[in-house]
């Protein structure tokens, strides 16, 4: 880890004014340590935004549910509002790394962290993502890599969080130098062939102060699921939110988002689209899964997600028609 | 003489005289920086000028208080140092683990303000006011804590690497549940790596040690 000035941010104003890409944010700081002890990055400054007040609250108002950037993963598990109302977020968040690890990282972390795949983590692979010619993944040890655009770089993108934020349709409010943007999650996300070089949008010298979940539908659950290779703390190699909005048994509208599938999270537009007015039924749901894994393009070793995804996908559809 | 040097002899330099940076830098840094605009013995006026101008420190080294079970002691580490690093190389509390450094085996957990934590993957600079609890600091005077009662009890350890994190783990589940589940006792150490694969001795010594903690309070 390279040497480093260090300075506490009061205020969000007074971080922003330093960031400049050579001072970097740290909130949690779990990824960033880890980034900084690979030597991936050499910063000249930490900006320690975890002290800025008002940046770990979770509210509910009449648009919807706030979440501050600073609350940490442990929080939003256990949060009885998040829990009651958006079920899969909670999921989400508890089952993410370890616990120590949940009650030091930062819901804006999560979503900011780069990339997990081992060949951008270790600094002796030269890959696209951090400026070199070849994705080592391709034709390299990649059975933990994205089964969907996958062509130019096979990261698949990192945060849990993302998974059910996005299926709920979340903002993120970007705070920088030139005043404050609101972004769709969507839109937030970049692909590797918009820029191979980013997993998002933000810039520099931004911050994200805020998460924006809209306000549920009547009658709207979530449900998520996460598998890894063990029971305990695990990288997923699959993992999934449905978010499903019904009347009776029959589903009016349907959000499924996978993780692990791709270098942005993916949403399955197809599955979701074959519920839309359909009775929830193991054949329904069955068929949904079949289509969330149509246009797959499996790399040599990891065509096993798609049975993974197929089974998860259906299971997250049918929790929702027996809860 | 390198840049760094330059800049440590600047740092330096601040103490020398009452500067504004000097002053909060001598008080100590984050938390006890904050605190004291808090209690206002910074006007508002000082409070504006401290947006406008941020204190800097680093990257030489730099006083840091730490609050460690329950003594106050004062290190003088460089911002890049973690905290585990701090605890064993320069307060010599060897008994925190560093193992993976990158927070995947929970070796090195310790409390902070009672809430398990990895100390390989917090600096030490970031503490601030919050109490450090290692597992030096779990016994009471002789008297060994009773999830340490029941490791020994339960031969709940092999080679012992992992054990004062996986203890640390442990304890702090029993401090805000007495009465544990076999799943709560997995939950808690979900993040323990143990190589040598003692888990069902731990998840028994833990549930042994609520079981007495409970009686013994009762």
């Amino acid at each position: 880890m390279n040497r480093f000035e260090w300075t506490d941010a009061a205020t969000v104003h007074e971080a922003i004014s330093q960031l400049n890409g050579r001072a970097v944010v740290k909130a949690g700081g779990v990824d960033l340590l880890d980034r900084l002890k690979e030597g991936l990055e050499a910063p000249q400054r930490l900006v320690n935004i975890r002290n800025i007040r008002g940046l770990d609250r979770i509210e509910e108002g009449k648009d919807g549910l706030r979440i501050g950037p600073l609350v940490t993963l442990a929080r939003l598990s256990e949060d009885k509002l998040v829990l009651e109302r958006y079920t899969a977020l909670a999921q989400a968040a508890g089952r993410a790394a370890t616990p120590q690890i949940r009650n030091m990282a930062t819901a804006g972390g999560n979503l900011l962290q780069r990339p997990r795949c081992w060949y951008f983590r270790q600094e002796e692979f030269h890959c696209r993502r951090k400026g070199g010619e070849r994705c080592f993944a391709l034709d390299g040890e990649n059975q933990y890599h994205a089964i969907f655009d996958n062509q130019l770089c096979a990261i698949v993108h990192p945060s849990a969080l993302a998974v059910p934020l996005m299926a709920f349709g979340a903002r993120v409010v970007l705070t920088g130098s030139k005043g404050a943007r609101e972004v769709e999650l969507e839109r937030f996300f970049v692909t590797p062939e918009q820029d191979i070089m980013r997993e998002n949008i933000i810039a520099p010298d931004e911050l994200i102060t805020e998460i924006k979940v809209p306000r549920l539908q009547p009658a709207t659950r979530s449900f998520y699921i996460k598998q890894g290779e063990k029971e305990s703390f695990d990288w997923p190699v699959a993992d999934v939110c449905a978010v499903l909005q019904t009347k009776g048994n029959v589903c009016l509208k349907a959000s499924i988002v996978l993780g692990a599938a791709a270098p942005v999270p993916w949403r399955a537009s197809k599955a979701e689209a074959s519920l839309a007015g359909k009775v929830i039924n193991e054949q329904s749901a069955r068929e949904a899964a079949r289509l969330s894994m149509e246009g797959a393009t499996p790399l040599a070793q990891n065509r096993y997600k798609l049975a993974v995804f197929e089974a998860i996908v259906r299971r997250a559809i049918l929790r929702q028609a027996s809860s | 003489m390198s840049k760094h040097d330059e800049k440590e002899k600047q740092d330096a330099g601040a103490f020398g005289h009452v500067t504004r940076r000097g002053f909060l830098k001598g008080a100590g840094l984050t938390a006890a920086g904050a605190a004291i605009m808090e209690n206002g013995l910074l006007g508002a006026k000082d409070a504006a000028a401290a947006e406008a101008e941020p204190v800097v420190v680093g990257p030489g080294r730099v006083p840091v208080t730490l609050r460690v079970n329950g003594t106050v002691q004062k290190v003088q580490v460089e911002p890049r140092t973690t905290l585990a690093e701090a605890l064993r190389f320069e307060l010599g509390l060897t008994g925190t683990k560093v193992v993976c450094d990158r927070g995947s085996c929970s070796a090195c957990t310790v409390w902070l303000d009672s809430t398990p934590v990895c100390s390989c993957m917090t600096l030490a600079v970031d503490v601030g006011a919050r109490k450090i609890t290692t597992i030096e600091g779990l016994a009471q005077s002789e008297e060994l804590h009773p999830v340490q009662e029941a490791f020994i009890e339960y031969d709940a350890m092999q080679c012992g690497f992992c054990t004062p994190g996986m203890i640390m783990s442990c304890a702090a589940l029993l401090n805000h549940k007495a009465n544990p589940t076999l799943d709560d006792v997995k939950q808690a150490t979900s993040g323990n790596l143990c190589r040598c694969g003692t888990y069902p001795k731990v998840f028994e010594a833990t549930l042994a040690a609520a079981k007495a903690t409970r009686k013994g309070g009762e």
